[in-house]
């Protein structure tokens, strides 16, 4: 959800428009919902009807989706597909639409939880005639992410990666280290860093989700998705033997205060997207950044790093060795249908084909889950390393905040946020840390989500 | 009950002059004008007011929610973070309103005596014209603890540095365990004797931290009679070998190596050379420790954490301070332009001192304005939102909270519990009671 704030600026602009594109469409004629032919797996031409689809993607994005809608046309000429952008208002305008009974045929949304509240709500439509392409393109571990309560209704379209360690190349190279691939190959290279006379970490602490960020990709990357599917839903206790050794692991990072850009009082100021910025500055500040993918724009609009030359980026570190080594936290926007129709039917297949994907991956900003789109479609050398990834991974699974109470999953300077910043003060303090986690975790459980 | 065409409805015919009917038709007349203001004030104050306090007795969310007795009171004096929103809330209370009272009067008393006096009032009530989110994040960005962000930290720095400079390798450490921090300084454990050498290796020093004109370290070869060293970066890329000098590791010029005696005594103290060398000649039979001077590794002025957890409130209350001096300053010079000069001149005449004229005639003539400029402090403090949100980082949030921000955290953000942000309005709002209760019997007495 976190790179959606970058991109508020640019999507307001575009709402407008979309806005009046609805209009356009709406005039056109809502009749919508398709009709036609009833064969729907034979070639394209059989197939017709209209698709009207709201979706979150504007400016850049919204056209990188039209190609794709192109793409569709040339199998299905007889069917239209129009989309029109809501930004990131589309919770707001989807419930609006509903409630008003003219919900769209298909929509994007980034919110796993708002994908749950309408399945509850009985809004949305499963998607079982997808189910076999879905399952010839991705690994189970991805179609399960567009599951509720077993059933699926949702295509994870369009993914990013929040499992990637940023570094500054320079820095590195004056310390004569390289990359980490394993998270204590990282801790030992920070020594190394530190001798050479730059800190090795640079961190948000003054963004709480920056720190649960990290503790969930060491916690899903140790334990894998089943077990952390069960933390977020409060399945186990916070006070659970292995959010002890996370913590541990997090720890390694958090107690070396000497190595942290600012010290620990310095950090917990430090804003997102303030510490990329120092690790990429010129001189650098320090070497390591533990960002999602969607830093990379930052660093090129704020910063005089050039990529690859000046900044890199790497999987982030594998914990231990094993199938969870490359298990990734994912994010991104769910394809989901509000009506059922060949044409949507045709159009919900066509976006978990291979051919999809690689239209969108071509044109970068783009990632997918999808394991026939080759990491050679995409188009620069940070974007394969962010997104490649994606498709070979075994194990994923969203922020935990998405399944917890926003009480204790998304409250700024409380809850689980506020409780990362006091772990960062006091790092060695983890059993007192649990504690806490799991009385504020049990408290918001109990008044509900 | 429609508002909208009440409202609307055209002013009635002013009614011609009726004998009898006269008195009923002007309530009527008089009514109709209210009417207007009635809804206004109903829709957006009567009823938001009594649904406030009816939801604060129901539960976290829905229009009521369920009924849970006084347990949203219960849980503003008993979770931690709505705690530390009244302790400091109560702390703005005493603070602010006495300050702002008291540096206004400071400044309509001075500004009265100096030349350039509109220019001054100008300036100290410029404040005012900047919103207080603007204001948050000026500040914010003052209070910066890194001394080159922070305009107040730089301020620190700049007298810090004037006291004592910083050494020229501040962040250095020692690179092997032989050298051992003593007082600021580092310490060779291993003895040397005459025709001995030290290595005194350091790392953790920046490429751009390295003394000017540095060179390829060298390590001394010894010489009897004397005792040599290196100070030197021991630290090549990949770290290269602890306690070695290796190609490729530069000497450190300019350190300041001091020689112990056995008993500790300073006995030389020289400089190393541009690779890092040094030497003490003349050194008699003995053991020996050299070391590094402290003054090497003082460290430049780090800042105050101002936007730590622990100052965040005072410096919160700095900038608050700064808005409203102006405010104050203009009222109360208004009241003191105000006053009757031949009282101010009479206690003169009478002998009385500057300091007693002020004491004793003019604080007292002020009273009423000074209480005026208290009072409206008081119901400002309360409220006090949108400084703290915009000064604070996220991370000291919950140490700056106050009763306002903490009823918008709780009703709006994250948990959305609408029972205790009701409860926390309500307990605000009867702690303005008192205060308007105090204005009112104040304006009455003024009429």
């Amino acid at each position: 959800m976190r790179e959606i704030r970058s991109r508020k600026r640019a999507v307001r602009l575009a709402a407008l428009a979309g806005v009046v594109a609805v209009l356009v469409a709406v005039a056109a004629g809502c009749g919508g919902g398709g009709g036609g032919n009833n064969n729907s797996t034979s070639t394209g031409s059989s197939v017709s009807g209209s698709i009207k689809f709201w979706g979150i993607w504007a400016a850049t994005e919204q056209k990188a989706f039209q190609k794709v809608i192109d793409g569709f046309h040339q199998q299905y000429p007889n069917v239209t597909v129009t989309y029109s952008s809501k930004g990131n208002d589309i919770p707001t305008v989807l419930s609006t639409a509903i409630a008003g009974g003219n919900p769209p045929d298909m929509a994007d949304v980034a919110q796993p939880g708002l994908v749950k509240q309408l399945v509850q709500q009985g809004k949305l439509k499963p998607i079982n005639y997808a189910q076999s392409t879905i399952a010839a393109n991705f690994s189970p571990a991805w179609e399960d992410l567009g599951k509720v309560n077993g059933k699926l209704y949702a295509l994870l379209f369009k993914a990013s990666n929040k499992s990637t360690l940023w570094y500054n190349v320079n820095v590195l190279k004056q310390a004569g280290v390289q990359p980490p691939k394993t998270w204590s190959q990282m801790v030992s290279d920070a020594k190394t860093i530190k001798a050479s006379g730059t800190p090795a970490y640079s961190l948000c602490g003054a963004n709480g989700w920056t720190l649960t960020d990290i503790f969930e990709n060491l916690y899903l990357r140790r334990w894998g998705s089943a077990k952390y599917n069960q933390l977020s839903e409060h399945k186990i206790k916070w006070t659970d033997p292995s959010v002890t050794k996370s913590l541990q692991d997090m720890a390694q990072v958090l107690g070396d205060t000497g190595n942290i850009y600012g010290g620990t009082s310095g950090a917990l100021q430090t804003d997102y997207p303030t510490c990329v910025d120092y690790a990429f500055a010129t001189p650098p500040k320090a070497a390591f950044n533990f960002q999602g993918d969607f830093v990379s724009l930052e660093i090129l609009q704020a910063t005089k790093s050039k990529a690859q030359k000046d900044f890199n980026v790497v999987p982030f570190p594998a914990i231990k060795p094993g199938p969870n080594a490359k298990a990734v936290e994912t994010g991104g926007d769910l394809i989901v249908t509000f009506r059922d129709s060949p044409a949507i039917e045709a159009f919900m297949k066509y976006l978990a084909s291979p051919q999809a994907a690689t239209i969108w991956a071509k044109l970068g900003g783009f990632g997918t889950g999808n394991k026939h789109v080759p990491a050679s479609v995409y188009p620069d050398p940070i974007t394969k390393t962010t997104e490649a990834p994606l498709a070979g991974a075994t194990s994923v699974a969203f922020d935990m905040s998405d399944n917890q109470p926003a009480s204790f999953g998304a409250t700024t300077g409380q809850g689980e946020w506020g409780i990362f910043q006091k772990f960062l003060q006091h790092p060695t303090d983890i059993s007192g840390i649990q504690q806490q986690l799991e009385s504020a975790a049990s408290k918001a459980y109990k008044s509900g989500k | 009950m429609s508002g909208a065409s009440i409202t609307a409805e055209p002013p009635p015919k002013a009614a011609p002059p009726e004998p009898g009917g006269a008195s009923t038709s002007r309530y009527v007349t008089g009514a109709l004008f209210l009417v207007p203001a009635a809804v206004l004030l109903g829709v957006w104050l009567v009823y938001p007011t009594i649904y406030t306090i009816v939801r604060s007795f129901f539960g976290q969310s829905g229009y009521l929610g369920t009924w849970v007795g006084i347990d949203n009171y219960r849980a503003l004096f008993t979770t931690s973070t709505l705690v530390t929103a009244i302790k400091n809330s109560a702390i703005w209370v005493a603070v602010v309103p006495a300050f702002v009272t008291a540096f206004g009067l400071l400044f309509a008393v001075l500004t009265e005596r100096i030349r350039w006096a509109v220019a001054f009032k100008t300036v100290v009530f410029l404040p005012m014209a900047i919103s207080a989110f603007a204001t948050g994040v000026t500040w914010r960005i003052m209070y910066q603890q890194n001394p080159d962000q922070g305009a107040i930290n730089a301020l620190g720095r700049t007298v810090s540095d004037a006291v004592s400079s910083p050494g020229v390798l501040s962040n250095a450490l020692p690179s092997t365990s032989a050298l051992q921090s003593k007082g600021g300084g580092l310490l060779l454990k291993t003895p040397l004797h005459p025709g001995g050498v030290a290595l005194l290796g350091l790392t953790g020093i920046a490429p751009e931290d390295v003394p000017q004109g540095a060179r390829q370290a060298a390590k001394p070869s010894g010489k009897s009679g004397a005792i040599e060293g290196v100070v030197w970066k021991d630290f090549k890329p990949g770290g290269g070998k602890a306690g070695v000098v290796e190609q490729g590791e530069v000497g450190l010029p300019g350190v300041t190596v001091e020689l112990h005696d056995s008993s500790g005594k300073v006995v030389q103290s020289t400089k190393t050379d541009a690779d890092g060398g040094f030497a003490f000649t003349d050194v008699g039979a003995g053991t020996y420790n050299a070391g590094i001077g402290a003054s090497t590794f003082a460290k430049p002025f780090g800042g105050y954490s101002w936007l730590g957890p622990d100052l965040i409130t005072p410096a919160l209350l700095i900038a608050y301070i700064w808005i409203w001096a102006g405010f104050a300053m203009v009222v109360i010079a208004a009241g003191l332009s105000a006053m009757p000069r031949e009282v101010l001149e009479a206690a003169r005449t009478d002998g009385a001192s500057e300091w007693q004229v002020f004491r004793r005639v003019t604080v007292p003539l002020l009273a009423p304005v000074l209480s005026v400029v208290f009072i409206t402090m008081i119901i400002n403090v309360l409220k006090v939102f949108d400084i703290v949100i915009a000064l604070a980082p996220e991370s000291v949030r919950s140490n700056a909270s106050v009763l306002a921000l903490a009823m918008w955290t709780s009703a709006f953000e994250g948990g959305g519990n609408f029972g205790v942000g009701s409860a926390i309005a309500v307990f605000l709002f009867l702690l303005v009671i008192p205060v308007l209760a105090l204005n009112i019997r104040r304006f009455r007495r003024e009429a």
